[in-house]
């Protein structure tokens, strides 16, 4: 498990060392900020509140963390690297960790750099701050549950172009399931518990919940499960 | 050091390594001979625990590669073919992270090791800039400087000689027998001359079966007088 250690930080550095670091922050602020400004109405709201900024993060992420999680293997892969750290001493699992956490904590970063949107709250208003925090937590959280799905796909091909659309494509599928205007479809023709239960697996339902400040430990559980899922399936992928 | 019982290893129809067996003592430096896909670099790849064979086992000082990857990897430094590395990495930079993994955690031993590793490959003047901008005898250095810095007692080169000048060749073959007393070398080529140049010992394989298994000297006497191509190309092409 100390092995985990060296890989996040050549991961994490690795960001850094190109300009991939750079143009992904600076487009995630733009982009999650500006449509919060723009498109949600943020000083219209008139609410203290973070909650024009999050409500796009699932959209947001929807082509954000692919960018992000496409590299961590298919580059691998393709420069040939792979073999290099797969006959270097660790485990597949201190591979797949050390590479997950590297970009999870790159997206915590971006993320933590969107701080001045909640300062300018504090300034104008008076908000409730465990709110704003818990949607924080859960928009990191939901970010890692994104980037463990990204990840297992960048380790099926060698190719990121690949690895992108298919992180786009099978993010909006668990975007759309818990989407509201989807499970209205739904509801014409299904049962409302069978709409519940295809709701509760999308990302949506559960990320909506913390950014309220609902913290309820069945949505920790339900995007520890999506990462935990996605990982070991990236670990059985890498050792086929 | 190394010890290969019947390796096999199947993709599809087509039987990539087919029975292979051989055994390299510390100071054998084993030239593993063959035409292009005859099995050199998937057994390679077996005992050096990047693939798993389907039978037969890989042992090095005594480990199945199969039961303890982890163990037999720390023992072995490789050299992969085309010496594949984080090419946006400085050369130092690369070098600490293979030190960081391989164990030496402290930052004096780090350095000592990484310092002595760019003395033995002549790496020095490079030292500070990114691998991707290096000349390809410089990259094959580089991956020798991993492959031999923690000192491992064995050696697996895949066609460390490919792609250079000849006085880079020289160079390489130089530092490989420096580095051969009481260590078990294995080296794949199909540049014969490099066999004479350095080996002390013969393999060639065909269609994934060992065919020759005998010192350069034996192996010249087997058509006296005749080139080692002559003596390969009539070896290889009786079962081809």
């Amino acid at each position: 498990m100390s092995q985990i250690t060296p890989v996040f930080k050549r991961e994490f550095l690795g960001y850094f060392r190109s300009p991939v670091a750079y143009v992904f922050l600076i487009v995630f602020l733009v982009a999650s900020v500006g449509l919060a400004f723009f498109v949600g109405g943020f000083f219209k709201a008139n609410q203290a509140s973070l909650q024009s900024f999050f409500v796009f993060h699932p959209w947001l992420y929807l082509f954000l963390i692919p960018a992000v999680g496409m590299r961590l293997w298919a580059e691998e892969r393709r420069g040939g690297t792979i073999e290099l750290l797969f006959t270097l001493p660790l485990t597949t699992l201190d591979a797949v960790l050390g590479k997950f956490f590297a970009a999870w904590a790159f997206l915590a970063l971006a993320l933590a750099l969107t701080f001045p949107l909640a300062l300018t709250v504090g300034w104008l208003g008076d908000p409730d701050w465990g709110v704003i925090a818990a949607g924080y937590l859960g928009s990191a959280l939901m970010a890692g549950a994104y980037l463990a799905v990204c990840a297992l796909l960048s380790s099926l091909t060698k190719n990121q172009v690949i690895a992108f659309v298919l992180g786009v494509v099978v993010n909006l599928a668990l975007v759309f399931l818990g989407w509201s205007v989807f499970n209205g479809l739904l509801s014409g023709f299904l049962p409302v518990a069978a709409v519940d239960f295809i709701a509760n697996l999308g990302f949506i339902p559960h990320f909506d919940a913390l950014s309220k400040g609902i913290l309820d430990p069945r949505d920790f559980a339900y995007f520890g499960s999506v990462i935990a899922l996605a990982l070991t399936l990236n670990v059985v992928a890498l050792e086929r | 050091m190394i010890e290969v019982k019947s390796l096999v290893k199947t993709y599809g129809h087509k039987r990539a390594v087919d029975g292979v067996s051989f055994t390299v003592r510390p100071g054998d430096i084993l030239g593993f001979l063959g035409p292009n896909g005859a099995g050199k670099s998937t057994t390679m790849k077996m005992i050096t625990g990047y693939i798993r064979p389907d039978a037969g086992t890989a042992t090095v000082a005594g480990i199945d590669v199969a039961q303890d990857p982890v163990a037999v990897k720390s023992r072995i430094g490789y050299l992969p073919e085309s010496a594949p590395a984080y090419g946006e990495m400085t050369v130092l930079e690369f070098l600490n992270f293979i030190a960081e993994v391989r164990g030496y955690r402290s930052c004096a031993e780090r350095h000592d090791r990484v310092e002595r590793a760019l003395a033995r490959t002549h790496l020095e003047p490079v030292r500070r800039q990114a691998i991707e901008t290096l000349s390809k005898g410089y990259k094959q250095r580089v991956g020798f400087a991993q492959a031999l810095l923690h000192e491992p007692p064995c050696l697996v080169l895949d066609e460390p000689t490919d792609g250079l000048d000849p006085n880079q060749k020289n160079e390489v073959r130089a530092l490989i027998k420096t580095m051969a007393a009481d260590r078990a070398v294995i080296l794949s080529t199909h540049i014969l001359e490099e066999v004479d140049a350095i080996c002390n010992r013969i393999i060639l394989i065909s269609n994934g079966r060992v065919v020759v298994d005998e010192t350069p000297e034996a192996f010249h006497a087997r058509r006296p007088g005749a080139r080692l191509d002559a003596i390969f190309r009539e070896l290889t092409n009786v079962d081809a």
